[in-house]
């Protein structure tokens, strides 16, 4: 059997996909918002996060009190797929680059 | 009176929960989940929009290949755990799987039904003679029901993996 050739790989250089400073982590954002319940927040930070329920609680009324708590930190994948669990849960999840 | 009533969710000592809900609460359950498959499936109420929150604050462009990415995956998961929901309404004994699709299921209706209501932080002063009296009673309620979810499944945690 012979290998199949492989596809040249064009690399495009205008693609603003490519992180201009890739070592930089990003940072995932809980919001605050005035619909979801103190206790429903406090419960799927410990579910998703693993959080003890001390520490889900002190994020929760950061959220709560300043309007916003970072909830993990990593690559921008991990970063992204943290972003779509809370979404799944219904949280306002923002990422960016700090 | 409500406070005399079993809580309607309760945790038994073998890890299931005990769903302690009226035939009326059931029927009141059905009918919000029937009309929240069908405003999913229509996907156009602005109420949705809440559910499919912005992911890159300061990157429109990422944004939008964010959302081209998940809107589909975001949908059909929650039209699947409301199906799977409407077909556990009759039980008495839920496990804490199917309970945690109740849990996404009531606070996906809430948000949307909360967004259309437009609530804010502050809790206003109900009104029985307003036009929205009505789902103003069904926010509040589905927010009773999930305060009594989020009790019982907290039981269920594993034990906290990161406590720093």
């Amino acid at each position: 059997m012979t290998a199949p050739l492989a596809e040249p790989i064009i690399i495009d250089e205008t693609d603003t996909d490519i992180d201009v400073t890739p070592d930089t982590p990003w940072v995932v954002i809980v919001w605050n918002d005035p619909i979801n319940l103190m206790s429903y927040v406090t419960f799927v930070l410990q579910k998703l996060f693993g959080f003890s329920n001390e520490k889900a609680t002190k994020l929760m009324l950061d959220v709560h009190e300043k309007g916003k708590a970072v909830v993990s930190t990593g690559p921008r994948e991990k970063a992204e797929v943290d972003v779509f669990r809370l979404h799944e849960h219904g949280l306002w999840a923002t990422m960016q680059q700090d | 009176m409500a406070f005399l009533e079993k809580p309607p969710f309760v945790l038994n000592n073998k890890g299931e929960i005990v769903v302690n809900l009226s035939t009326v609460e059931r029927e009141l359950l059905r009918q919000i989940f029937g009309d929240m498959r069908q405003l999913l499936l229509d996907d156009s109420d602005d109420g949705l929009k809440r559910l499919y929150p912005t992911a890159y604050h300061d990157d429109a462009e990422r944004d939008a290949g964010y959302q081209a990415l998940v809107h589909g995956e975001l949908l059909e998961g929650r039209i699947a755990a409301l199906e799977e929901v409407e077909g556990t309404l009759e039980e008495s004994i839920l496990t804490p799987e199917q309970l945690t699709l109740w849990m996404t299921s009531i606070n996906g209706a809430r948000l949307v039904l909360g967004t259309r209501l437009d609530v804010g932080e502050e809790d206003d002063l109900f009104d029985p003679d307003a036009p929205d009296a009505q789902p103003r009673i069904i926010y509040h309620h589905l927010g009773y029901l999930l305060e009594h979810v989020v009790s019982a499944l907290t039981g269920t945690l594993p034990p906290a993996t990161d406590s720093n």
